[in-house]
């Protein structure tokens, strides 16, 4: 990253993510910049790839999957094979299904896999690409889901604080290395992922997240809620009684 | 590594203070440290580093090894007669002008802070308020010891070897590292500055002045008002004087024509939040500094300082941007590109990028250095603190200084990019091309030079 917060190299986990993705094409601006694409090799992995040419932007792809312990350490690797990296974007993750991950133990098994062992797999990995080349930052996309628990997706949100919690504390152990890790926490965000779910309050669009996310980055800050104002429902919902949380429409 | 892996690892940046990075930090007090750490490099490579003025990343290195050369800091050798001076890399000029004065010699070329090291000044090429009538520093440089990747010292002079000479002036350390070097001195009767200041009303103004009578004067430079609005956008005030001679000494100073005594006043302390200098603070700066200059004075007797460093007063004064820090922004367009640099001028003007150090300043020709900055034109130097939609503004004007064949300078960019910067250097490749006989591994390198495709 250079002095006014532009990127050179950025790698992308999650390379078809919406949010990711809405988060690289910030922080390139209006610059061609060169992008690591890593996720599930589909087809549109591929597809994302050739949109980000289009757009004059160097791609490579990297192919790994959440679920694919294996595929995880490789991934890292190449990523980094072709030069620095400025920013990793931890962005993929699976919503699940929210009835079913609490009562079926394999599907639960593998939510957990994707959302946190993956992504932490991958993080202490590339955090050591980090310290070998002296600089280097995360943005991690959480979720308000991991800050307290409901009763509606909390098989999500326990993925998500685990989640949540590891790059909070990574933050701390990388900071005299110079690296930094920014904690992105949205609310309800409007995306493919999310689509067919009637939206929350305070509900976003990938842009918003991006935008909110590339600005914490260039401004120094380590934890960012989208929208803003979710930093202080959160900080009143962590201490309602359960009694009064369980009732309320959220 | 092996040789390095007790030293500490250390966050490293420019005098901007943005984009730290983080390096295994060596000192290099003598050729055999550098040596050692030259042959045991690891693949993220080796850089010297100075004084650390560069503002941005070029005297970072990530990952890699730097070698901290002001460990290496003696003066060797003086020659009155013919004002050969040489030194260890790690000097500082302000430690050339404090031993050479008394002798009744000056440094050829003092850029707008004494805290650089020789090694430092040969790197970037510096250059100073006598650029249009010197040339920059490297004109001036008569040889030089350079460790390459191999470790041998090769001692190099523009006869010689011209070709690893000229790629070492200016090669932002990516040659080798400069171990000595041997400068002509100039010969002054004072360690005074006889000044003329007169006031520009516009840029229009400032540079039909500067064209007029500038090559009769030794030292030329101008402050330039960025922030004030409407016709005034560009008023100036243009300073410019000669080594004063004896005879022009007030009484009070003939005894001792040669005292430089100058001292820091203070120590800017490390607190100051991000946006204290902003538009209302520098607007009234540049207004008071605009108002304080005579309308037009001749034959002022200023000293080194006042006239050549008015910011060293304070150390550490980068510390007033704050935490994000700031940047330097400094271009250079050809002479009959005027029309390029009233524009740029109104578009840092309207962009309200307040800058409360501006300058301009009338290059004359160029020297052989591969990558030095210098060329005949018009250059534009401006302190900016860094905020939201900064990159965007500078890209816009890279693309303008390119389209006017113009260029930017290596030790103060931060954050251009490789495709400009190589359409700004059209000698690059040649440059490329002597690097890779000394350096094929690319064992030198730098943040900037990975940024920048060097």
């Amino acid at each position: 990253m250079d002095a006014v917060g532009d990127v050179q190299r950025v790698l992308l986990l999650g390379g078809t993510s919406e949010i990711g993705l809405a988060v690289v094409r910030r922080l390139a601006g209006e610059r061609k910049v060169a992008v690591v694409l890593a996720g599930r090799p589909t087809p549109r992995l591929d597809e994302t790839a050739q949109e980000l040419r289009g757009e004059g932007h160097a791609v490579e792809v990297v192919g790994f999957d959440g679920t694919d312990r294996a595929s995880w350490a490789p991934a890292v690797e190449s990523s980094f094979s072709g030069g620095d990296v400025d920013v990793a974007v931890v962005a993929f993750g699976a919503l699940g299904d929210a009835e079913r991950d609490w009562q079926d133990a394999a599907a639960a098994a593998d939510l957990v896999t994707v959302n946190t062992t993956a992504p932490v797999a991958l993080g202490v990995d590339v955090a050591a690409r980090f310290r070998r080349q002296g600089h280097g930052a995360f943005v991690v996309l959480s979720s308000v889901a991991g800050e307290r628990p409901r009763r509606s997706n909390f098989a999500y949100g326990a993925t998500k604080a685990g989640l949540d919690a590891f790059f909070t504390g990574l933050r701390e152990a990388l900071r005299p290395e110079g690296i930094r890790v920014l904690v992105v926490r949205p609310g309800f965000v409007r995306t493919k992922m999310t689509e067919g779910l009637s939206a929350a309050p305070l509900a976003v669009d990938a842009a918003a997240v991006a935008e909110a996310a590339v600005t914490g980055l260039r401004g120094g800050r380590e934890t960012v809620w989208v929208p803003g104002a979710m930093r202080y429902v959160m900080s009143i919902l962590r201490h309602v009684p359960s009694a009064i949380f369980r009732r309320l429409p959220i | 590594m092996s040789t390095t892996s007790n030293a500490p690892r250390t966050a490293l940046s420019g005098w901007g203070r943005t984009a730290p990075s983080v390096a295994t930090l060596v000192p290099a007090g003598t050729d055999e440290d550098v040596r050692r750490a030259v042959l045991g490099a690891g693949d993220r490579g080796v850089l010297a580093r100075g004084l650390a003025r560069s503002y941005g990343d070029s005297a970072q290195n990530g990952g890699g090894t730097v070698l901290d050369m002001t460990a290496a800091a003696r003066v060797l050798s003086i020659d009155t007669t013919t004002g050969l001076v040489s030194a260890e890399a790690g000097v500082s000029l302000d430690t050339l002008v404090r031993v050479l004065l008394p002798l009744g010699l000056f440094v050829p070329v003092l850029p707008g802070t004494r805290q650089v090291t020789l090694g430092g000044a040969i790197a970037a090429d510096i250059h100073g308020k006598n650029h249009h009538v010197k040339g920059s520093f490297g004109n001036h440089v008569v040889s030089l010891d350079l460790m390459t990747a191999d470790g041998q010292v090769r001692t190099l002079t523009p006869e010689g070897a011209p070709r690893l000479f000229w790629a070492t002036v200016g090669g932002m350390g990516l040659t080798g590292v400069v171990l000595r070097a041997t400068v002509r001195a100039v010969p002054v009767e004072t360690a005074y500055f006889s000044v003329d200041t007169e006031r520009a009303t516009d840029l229009d103004d400032l540079m039909a002045r500067l064209q007029a009578d500038d090559d009769q004067y030794t030292y030329s430079v101008a402050w330039i008002d960025l922030v004030a609005k409407g016709s005034s956008t560009g008023r100036a005030v243009l300073t410019r004087g000669w080594s004063a001679r004896r005879d022009q000494l007030p009484k009070k100073l003939v005894d001792k024509p040669y005292h430089f005594a100058p001292r820091s006043l203070f120590t800017a302390p490390d607190v100051f939040p991000s946006g204290l200098l902003n538009r209302a603070t520098i607007t009234a700066f540049n207004e008071a500094y605009y108002r304080r200059a005579p309308k037009e004075q001749r034959g002022a007797i200023q000293s080194i300082g006042q006239f050549f460093h008015p910011l060293d007063i304070a150390k550490d004064w980068n510390r007033v941007y704050g935490r994000r820090g700031f940047l330097q922004y400094q271009f250079v367009v050809p002479f009959g590109q005027e029309d390029a640099m009233r524009r740029a001028v109104a578009r840092l003007s309207q962009a309200g990028t307040a800058s409360f150090l501006a300058v301009l300043k009338r290059f004359g020709p160029g020297n052989e250095g591969f990558l030095s900055f210098p060329t005949p034109g018009w250059t534009l130097a401006l302190d900016i603190p860094v905020g939201a939609g900064l990159g965007k503004l500078l890209d816009e004007l890279d693309e303008l200084v390119v389209e006017a064949g113009g260029r930017l300078y290596l030790a103060k960019d931060s954050r251009a990019t490789a495709a400009t910067l190589h359409q700004m250097y059209p000698r690059v490749d040649e440059w490329r091309a002597v690097r890779d006989e000394v350096d094929p591994q690319r064992v030198f390198t730098s943040d900037q030079a990975k940024r920048l495709d060097l």
